[in-house]
């Protein structure tokens, strides 16, 4: 039994007569070096750890929950938690719904989410990725006039989950990435482009390519104009299209849902999107960076249909959404470290792969604009209206082919339409750290707003 | 409990001398302890409640252009020591060595709130999450959701360092928030109000929670009648308090020195510039007591300071850390904030407004033709190093012939920021502050934004009519 396990078992015997006990630990250690001008900028090294205890007590109308955590695992910290939960528990209102999660037989994903050789890379190798990254792209373009951001980064979390009602579970984890941002000029603007990189240890990082990249949606910008308005199609970037799935999956989560919070609430079985449209999330997937053998209350991770070929099929569901919509657990329940409680939403999300490539998405689409990025969307997105818009930049399309560049301007639909509207996905998944992989996906008819 | 009990003053000097003992110019010690609570009520049910306390330090120490950093959650002067040593480490090849000033007495911040959290029973949150839904509710049949959240913290901090700083704070904040989901023949629309306030619970007390929830639940209703927002370029008229997110994106942002040193920003060599219209005159205020904002001091132990950064018009200053303000050879500006020990400061805003002018608002609304008024505003994002800035509308209408007429689906607008300010051309002066999460390089803190009545003529609308 991993040690860390131990002390979470330790504070679940501690449960009272009447109360049951959830406890989640965590311990990670992490490292960040930014370089600038060759030069180390700023390194930061440091261990973290932290208990979260969530106390259920059982009263004649249904359970009452109280949570409280800390960033410690000392003994009278935990003390301190435990006390502060318990008091927290009395002023929930007692629910029949709500519940912890039991062992449901379910096995767990074989997968290894951790690279065993990160712990022991030297502070001087992680130095000289952040250096060489900014080197490489600086030199890669004499446009580039500025990396105001050059940075290498990981982390190893360990955490354990126990519970009065059965749960053990434990993880080991590590991720390192690199993130770099590169400012351009020229015809009299700056225009910029970031990029990153992440895998589980640092071996899995390309510094040239991810420089690149960076370089390349800094300098394909130069030149860009305002567009005038107009309706016309739309072709997102991978990583659009990722980020914007990530936000899409909110309302496929069984709270939203149960709750009527969601623009899916009540349409299973119904045509949601185009039938090139089969949405799925999988953290049992290894090739998602994301990927997990347990969900945030212990139960073993699986692969879950939401979206099969444009028919809504199904949602993801932790114990107490589920227990609410009268179905059991995905195994989906989502928790923010220690001091997070579990909650319903997708881990591993990613669209089945279309047959085009990224050039024969765009041959489709002959005339439009491709979005390289996006501006405002947790301001521009409700999942629970579906209301649509955010800010954009990218390249016109034309003649099949990416044409000039464009700036400040809207893309604009509702997230109903934008999936209905799909005429291509891309085969070229990128898999991303996040909640969602991304590829290239054609949008028929979108409003683009500019001049 | 008291900041100073965080560390005394011998560990203190032990840790900062610990530090500099492989070389370098600067150490920094900052410890925080932070208590939080929070509840939620969802649909008349108390669905979370919950409680966290954090309590670490990190260490800083600078070696020419080179910043190593550690942190811990062991405050003992053992763990301190070695948190010293990890963050010198950045050191092993400075040759220069400097000798921390003494660190003298506390300049100690006393807690400002009269009803500090730990004096609230909890009993005291769940009746005023009531009261926010029973508000909410009563304001029309179709309001079928309402969600409401209620959270404080108290703050500790204890900031010395080897140029003989050495501070301390003790800051209480409160928060309510109100979500409402209004149903209709179009489906769903949501309406939010915030109250939030550098203060304890006497803050409910002053503002009228009923108010807040009503405010939230007619947003939603109002909407339901919205029609989708017009696309293309129109004159913006932004009603007072709901629009200093613009200011906040459109140019604080580019004014913080870090984004200016390492010119990755439109604004920067432009002090002494015209940057925007005569009638901007734009302030970040950290004394501003009570606002989401407010300080005492930053979290590098500077006092928090009026600055005015625009003035009629004309770049006056940029907002300054300690790290910035050494490389351009002056004071910080007490802009130097982190989201807790665990992170490097950085240039921050605290509260940032445009004073007000001097036209009647509603004039401002009836000499606009045609136009969209903004009621509120939503979140936002700005691109420092090319002025791009986008902010979503959560509440706007169409104005025709100088009259609000239409309600408007929620839109993005955009612009870019030297553009937008030399085309702000009305200002009212119905001043209003409001509440904000401001985040960067992943730090999120609390910031206050404000503004009066205020029009610009033109400016992208992301809407979806023809």
């Amino acid at each position: 039994m991993s040690e860390l396990l131990d002390v979470a078992m330790k504070i679940v015997e501690r449960a009272a007569q009447g109360e049951r006990l959830e406890v989640y630990v965590a311990t990670g250690t992490e490292t960040e070096v930014r370089a600038y001008h060759g030069e180390v900028e700023s390194l930061t090294s440091a261990t973290t750890s932290g208990v979260g205890v969530r106390v259920l007590v059982d009263t004649p109308d249904g359970a009452r929950v109280g949570f409280a955590s800390a960033g410690s695992l000392a003994p009278d910290v935990v003390e301190a938690v435990l006390a502060s939960a318990r008091d927290n528990a009395r002023f929930a209102t007692p629910d029949e719904m709500v519940a912890f999660a039991e062992p449901d037989g379910v096995p767990r994903p074989d997968l290894v989410l951790e690279d065993p050789s990160l712990g022991s890379v030297p502070t001087e190798r992680k130095i000289a990725l952040a250096v060489e990254l900014e080197r490489a792209a600086r030199a890669k373009d004499t446009r580039v006039r500025q990396i105001d951001e050059a940075s290498y980064g990981d982390a190893i979390v360990e955490s354990a989950l126990a519970s009065s009602t059965g749960i053990r579970s434990t993880a080991r984890r590590s991720m390192s990435w690199l993130s770099v941002a590169a400012i351009a000029n020229g015809s009299g603007r700056d225009q910029t482009g970031y990029s990153s990189s992440a895998a589980r240890g640092v071996d899995g990082l390309d510094v040239a390519a991810t420089a690149d990249d960076a370089v390349l949606r800094a300098t394909r910008l130069l030149g860009a104009a305002k567009p005038d308005s107009s309706h016309c199609a739309i072709v997102f970037d991978p990583r659009v299209t990722a980020t914007l799935l990530a936000v899409v999956s909110s309302a496929l989560s069984g709270e939203s849902v149960t709750k009527g919070r969601s623009f899916f609430a009540d349409r299973l079985g119904e045509t949601v999107a185009s039938p090139l449209v089969t949405l799925v999330d999988d953290p049992t997937d290894p090739r998602h960076l994301s990927s997990s053998q347990a969900d945030g209350e212990g139960l073993a991770c699986r692969r879950n249909v939401l979206i099969d070929a444009g028919v809504l099929h199904g949602f993801v569901f932790d114990t107490v959404s589920a227990r609410r919509a009268g179905t059991a657990s995905t195994g989906s329940a989502v928790r923010g470290g220690y001091a997070g409680t579990p909650s319903a939403g997708c881990r591993a999300l990613a669209l089945a792969p279309g047959t085009l490539g990224f050039d024969e998405v765009l041959a489709q689409v002959g005339e439009g604009v491709y979005v390289q990025s996006v501006t405002g969307v947790h301001s521009g997105v409700n999942t629970i209206s579906g209301d649509f818009s955010v800010g954009a930049e990218g390249l016109r399309i034309t003649g099949g082919a990416l044409g000039e560049p464009l700036r400040e301007m809207t893309v604009a639909s509702t997230l109903q339409r934008l999936l209905l509207d799909v005429a291509a996905v891309g085969r070229d998944v990128e898999w991303l750290p996040g909640v969602a992989a991304g590829q290239t996906v054609a949008i028929r008819d979108a409003a683009l707003s500019g001049s | 409990m008291t900041p100073a009990t965080l560390v005394d003053k011998e560990t203190a000097d032990h840790v900062l001398a610990e530090a500099l003992a492989r070389g370098g110019e600067f150490a920094e010690l900052f410890c925080e302890d932070k208590a939080s609570s929070f509840a939620s009520m969802d649909q008349r049910r108390v669905e979370e409640i919950g409680s966290s306390h954090e309590r670490g330090a990190g260490v800083r120490v600078i070696v020419g252009e080179t910043t190593g950093f550690a942190h811990t959650t062991d405050l003992t002067e053992r763990g301190l020591l070695e948190a010293a040593r990890t963050a010198s480490s950045v050191a092993r090849s400075g040759t220069r060595s400097t000798t921390p000033v003494a660190l003298g007495t506390l300049a100690a911040h006393d807690v400002r709130a009269t009803v500090v959290p730990d004096d609230v029973p909890k009993a005291r949150r769940v009746e005023l999450l009531e009261a926010a839904d029973d508000a909410a509710r009563a304001t029309g049949s179709s309001v079928t959701q309402v969600m409401v959240g209620i959270g404080d913290s108290r703050r500790r901090i204890l900031v010395a360092n080897s140029d003989g700083t050495y501070a301390s704070d003790d800051l209480v904040r409160t928060r309510m928030n109100v979500i409402c989901v209004a149903s209709g023949d179009t489906g769903m629309q949501t309406g939010f109000e915030p109250i939030a306030k550098t203060a304890g619970f006497e803050v409910f007390e002053d503002e009228d929670v009923p108010a807040i929830a009503t405010k939230a639940a007619r947003q939603a209703l109002s909407k339901l009648e919205a029609r989708p927002a017009p696309s293309g370029e129109l004159p913006i008229v932004l009603a007072g308090g709901s629009g200093g997110i613009l200011f906040h994106e459109a140019c604080g942002h580019g004014l913080e020195a870090d984004a200016i040193l390492k010119e990755a920003s439109v604004y920067a060599g432009r002090v002494g510039e015209l940057v925007a219209s005569p009638l901007v005159t734009l302030v970040d205020d950290g004394t501003m007591d009570l606002e989401w904002g407010a300080l005492a001091i930053d979290d590098e132990g500077r006092p928090a300071a009026r600055n005015v950064l625009i003035e009629d018009g004309v770049l006056t200053d940029y907002m300054w850390d300690w790290l910035q303000s050494r490389k351009d050879g002056r004071h910080s500006s007490g802009n130097g904030r982190r989201e807790s020990y665990q992170c490097l400061p950085l240039v921050r805003m605290t509260n940032t407004f445009l004073l007000a002018g001097t036209e009647d608002p509603d004039e401002i609304v009836a000499k606009t033709p045609y136009g969209i008024y903004v009621a509120q505003l939503s979140g936002g994002q700005v691109n420092t190093a090319t002025g791009d800035f986008t902010f979503g509308t959560s509440e706007a209408y169409l104005i025709e012939n100088g009259k609000l007429t239409a309600p408007l689906r929620d839109c993005q607008l955009i612009g870019n920021g030297p553009e937008i300010l030399s085309r702000v051309d009305a200002v009212g002066t119905d001043f209003a502050m409001r509440p904000g999460t401001c985040g960067k390089d992943g730090q999120s803190v609390p910031v206050g934004c404000g503004q009066a009545t205020m029009r610009v003529t033109g400016m992208t609308v992301g809407g979806t009519a023809q």
